[in-house]
């Protein structure tokens, strides 16, 4: 593909001016667009297509519950959860971060499974680990932990990160 | 080989030789997209809407006289793992059988969960690199190098270029380490068993490098936020470029005993095919990416460390079989002990850490003699040091793909979300359709090739 | 072979004598490698630490032929039934060795995820500290565990021993397809239960 191909300079600009709502940001020298949930697989399949974003590296969440500090960026409403999906362009060699804030009310998001299969594992995993839903993924099922287990461990109220140690003949917990 | 832009972009599009995938995806989606993945065909695996796969054809047993077969017949669920002897971990494989052809398979994971994430959020930034370092356990100090990496960048520091070239001597020993244990078991999951006792005589003598350097000989946390734990020993030299000549030896042993034997190729040549647009898909990288024709490899494409500063060769095959993999992780070995014997020649004085108060503990003898020291052992080694909030996603090429850590900190001593990308949990998505087609005899020696590390898949 | 019944005189000692040597000069080892410590535990059975010179290079991969089961590694949650159920299969006399921080006693990962002690699940015989304890802790304790069928100690009754976590377990097998919490009570010490 040649770079005629693209009217915009880089893809976070094509990016902010397609979909509304998008907000590019400079984080340690990566490019990071926050986009709106609805459209983050719209924005996906749009990378995929024309701007030559070949693979989908990573999907994930972070849960903000507890933090101390966390940075306003204007334009975008901070919720709870966050969603990051990480991409790659091989023929271009840039990368580019996706982060779509997802409340805790309705926490679904757009499946990004028909753009990039390889997104079939890292969902299931945010599932499993967060209870963020990915509608429209053809299995979501817990994958790491055991399938009757109940809660989402990486949640911060959920499962402690340290649990008290026992040992034989403790007069109680610690 | 260094790559420009043209060799970069030469392999992306329609080279769809070699397998017949493509002719199931949609038309459209194949005219509009830059790669055409492989999606209806990869979606049918994942159809099911449970963890159990069920058999597509329901028999009725009625008693009497038993209803013919036809064609082929039933098809067989049979369970493989999660405790079998192929030496890979606990993964477990549930494959879909028409005798003793494998028509679905299915990895199911999660045998090793840890919770090393939520961990990861307990402790300190200067105890992260011992739980990080135990995700992909055959290669530890990539965990570490990554996880300091991402570190780093929050912090905005700089580490010192003696640190850097450490750095890279170390990962390099890792890496043909990792290979030779790949070596090892992979040769020993295909019944040619010496092969275990070969690739470990020569990771041993790595092991011993390591632990004259590191202090351990796994799990080494030493490559921590800021720099090394400690400088490189005396006599070093010597010793690395001893190990580098025996490690030359014994690939040239493999070399002789499997790649022109009849038995090993036919086992493995044509065994295990993917191809560069089911790669991009299923999100594979590392020397399973190498051997479709792709030459992507992050040392030489978005160079880190001193990457740069040497000389080595991007390792790639065209067939992506399980002999390309296999050869391609042979000849790795051989670029790495070149990275090796450079740094040696080239490794600079300095500092092996940081010379941040804030970030690097004091040295002990300083102890004794100042308060302040004291006082920043004390705060360093109980709470740790606060990182400015911020996010970042450091990479590096482990020797199973692109290794990443997602790193949240809200400004605390403790990070908010500690992500590791772990090649090997993508890797796993390549099995299923490296093996639909295939006879359940090569299911052993298709997971042997995708090398999966099932700490690191886990987490 | 049920030689600890018979009252011991001279000859049957001089035949316990040789049932001791045999169990333990070939003491078949379960392939159980989980994590970090089953890349120990391969390179024990290498070229360099040599387990074959206790004729212990063999890991079955079929529990039935097997007569140890060398823990090597985290247990997570997901695998206990399966560690279970494995130890089940093998056949009598039959030695748990737990090898590592994370199968003694749950390591550096007391969390959700790792079952904090493996003695939680089956009995355990000897246990081997280190993250991960080099082939030479791995062969010390294992020599360990020869001595202790050598004198015949391991197999007096557990009880009489002191040995062992003395968990007792309640309530393994639920009779509805919903899965019940098992209790498991710490027999002969403090009266807390602890809920799984």
């Amino acid at each position: 593909m040649t770079e005629a191909a693209f009217a915009y300079t880089t893809p976070t600009d094509a990016l902010v001016a397609k979909f509304a709502g998008s907000v590019a940001i400079e984080s340690h020298g990566q490019s990071v667009v926050h986009v709106e949930k609805s459209s983050l697989a719209d924005v996906v399949e749009y990378l995929r297509v024309s701007e030559e974003f070949t693979m989908c590296l990573d999907v994930t969440a972070v849960d903000h519950l507890q933090d101390v500090e966390r940075a306003q960026i204007p334009g975008i409403k901070r919720e709870r959860f966050e969603v990051v999906v990480n991409l790659i362009s091989h023929p271009r060699n840039i990368r580019i971060r996706l982060i779509t804030q997802v409340p805790e009310s309705d926490p679904s998001v757009p499946t990004l499974t028909s753009s990039f299969s390889g997104t079939s594992f890292p969902e299931r995993e945010v599932y499993d680990m967060f209870g963020i839903t990915f509608d429209g993924h053809p299995d979501l099922t817990r994958i790491l932990m055991p399938d009757e287990w109940v809660g989402h461990p990486l949640r911060k109220d959920d499962a402690p990160a340290r649990v008290p140690v026992t040992f034989k003949g403790d007069p109680g917990p610690r | 080989m260094s790559l420009t832009e043209e060799e970069l972009t030469m392999q992306i599009t329609g080279d769809s030789s070699g397998t017949d995938s493509l002719d199931d995806v949609a038309e459209d989606v194949v005219e509009q997209s830059v790669i055409a993945p492989d999606l209806k065909r990869l979606s049918r695996q994942t159809g099911e809407g449970s963890q159990e796969l069920r058999p597509l054809q329901e028999i009725v047993i009625a008693g009497g006289p038993w209803p013919e077969l036809e064609g082929d017949g039933q098809t067989m669920i049979i369970n493989m793992g999660p405790q079998h002897p192929s030496t890979h971990g606990v993964l477990r494989m549930m494959m879909e059988l028409d005798g003793e052809t494998v028509v679905r398979a299915k990895p199911v994971i999660g045998y090793l969960h840890t919770g090393m994430e939520k961990t990861g959020e307990e402790l300190t930034y200067v105890q992260g690199a011992t739980n990080v370092t135990r995700m992909d356990y055959v290669s530890p100090l990539s965990n570490e190098l990554v996880f300091a990496t991402a570190v780093e960048q929050l912090l905005d520091v700089e580490v010192p270029e003696r640190a850097i070239w450490m750095r890279m001597m170390l990962v390099e020993l890792n890496r043909i380490s990792s290979h030779l244990l790949f070596q090892a078991t992979n040769g020993m999951d295909m019944g040619a068993v010496n092969m275990m006792l070969y690739g470990w005589r020569e990771r041993e003598e790595v092991l011993r490098v390591l632990e004259i350097i590191t202090g351990l000989r796994m799990n080494h946390n030493f490559i921590r936020p800021g720099g090394l734990a400690a400088d490189l020993p005396d006599g070093w030299q010597e010793a690395v470029l001893g190990v580098c000549e025996q490690v030359e030896a014994g690939i040239a042993d493999y070399d002789k005993l499997l790649t022109e034997n009849p038995i090993w190729q036919s086992r493995t040549v044509g065994v295990g095919v993917i191809t560069t647009e089911q790669c991009m898909a299923l999100s594979i990288t590392g020397p399973i990416l190498r051997s479709t024709g792709f030459p992507w490899d992050l040392r030489k494409t978005q160079p880190y460390l001193a990457y740069d500063q040497v000389d080595f060769d991007v390792i790639y095959t065209d067939n992506g079989d399980c002999y390309d993999r296999y050869r391609i992780r042979l000849f790795e070995v051989l670029e790495s002990v070149k990275i090796v014997r450079q740094c040696v020649a080239k490794m600079p004085g300095g500092d092996y850490r940081v010379q941040d108060k804030k970030i690097t503990p004091p040295p002990r003898a300083r102890i004794d003699e100042s308060m302040e020291a004291l006082i920043h052992h004390f705060k360093l080694f109980t709470e740790g040091f606060r990182v400015p909030p911020g996010e970042t996603y450091a990479r590096i090429e482990s020797p199973r793909g692109e290794i990443g850590c997602y790193l949240v900190s809200d400004g605390t001593g403790k990070p908010v979300r500690m992500h590791v990308r772990g090649p090997s949990f993508y890797n796993l998505q390549a099995i299923s359709p490296m093996m639909e087609g295939r006879m359940v005899a090569d299911a052993v020696a298709i997971i042997s090739t995708c090398d999966p590390i099932m700490g690191e898949v886990d987490r | 072979m049920g030689m600890e019944q018979v009252g011991h005189n001279f000859m049957t000692g001089q035949l316990e004598d040789v049932v001791q040597w045999a169990r333990r000069r070939s003491m078949w080892p379960a392939a159980f490698g989980l994590a970090c410590c089953a890349i120990e535990m391969m390179a024990a059975g290498g070229a360099h630490y040599d387990l074959g010179r206790y004729g212990m290079e063999v890991f079955r991969a079929s529990p039935r032929q097997a007569d140890l089961m060398i823990v090597a590694g985290r247990v997570s949650q997901k695998m206990a039934p399966v560690l279970r159920q494995v130890y089940d299969q093998m056949v009598e006399p039959k030695w748990v060795i737990s090898m590592g921080v994370c199968a003694s006693s749950g390591g550096m990962f007391n969390n959700y995820a790792i079952v904090q002690g493996v003695d939680q699940i089956v009995p355990v015989d000897v246990y081997i500290p280190g993250c991960p304890p080099g082939p030479e802790t791995l062969m010390h304790g294992i020599l360990n565990l020869h001595e202790m069928v050598r004198t015949g100690e391991i197999m007096k009754r557990r009880s009489a021993n002191n040995g062992g976590a003395g968990i007792e377990i309640a309530n393994v097998l639920p009779t509805d397809s919903a899965p019940t919490p098992v209790t498991i009570s710490i027999a002969d010490h403090s009266s807390s239960t602890l809920a799984v």
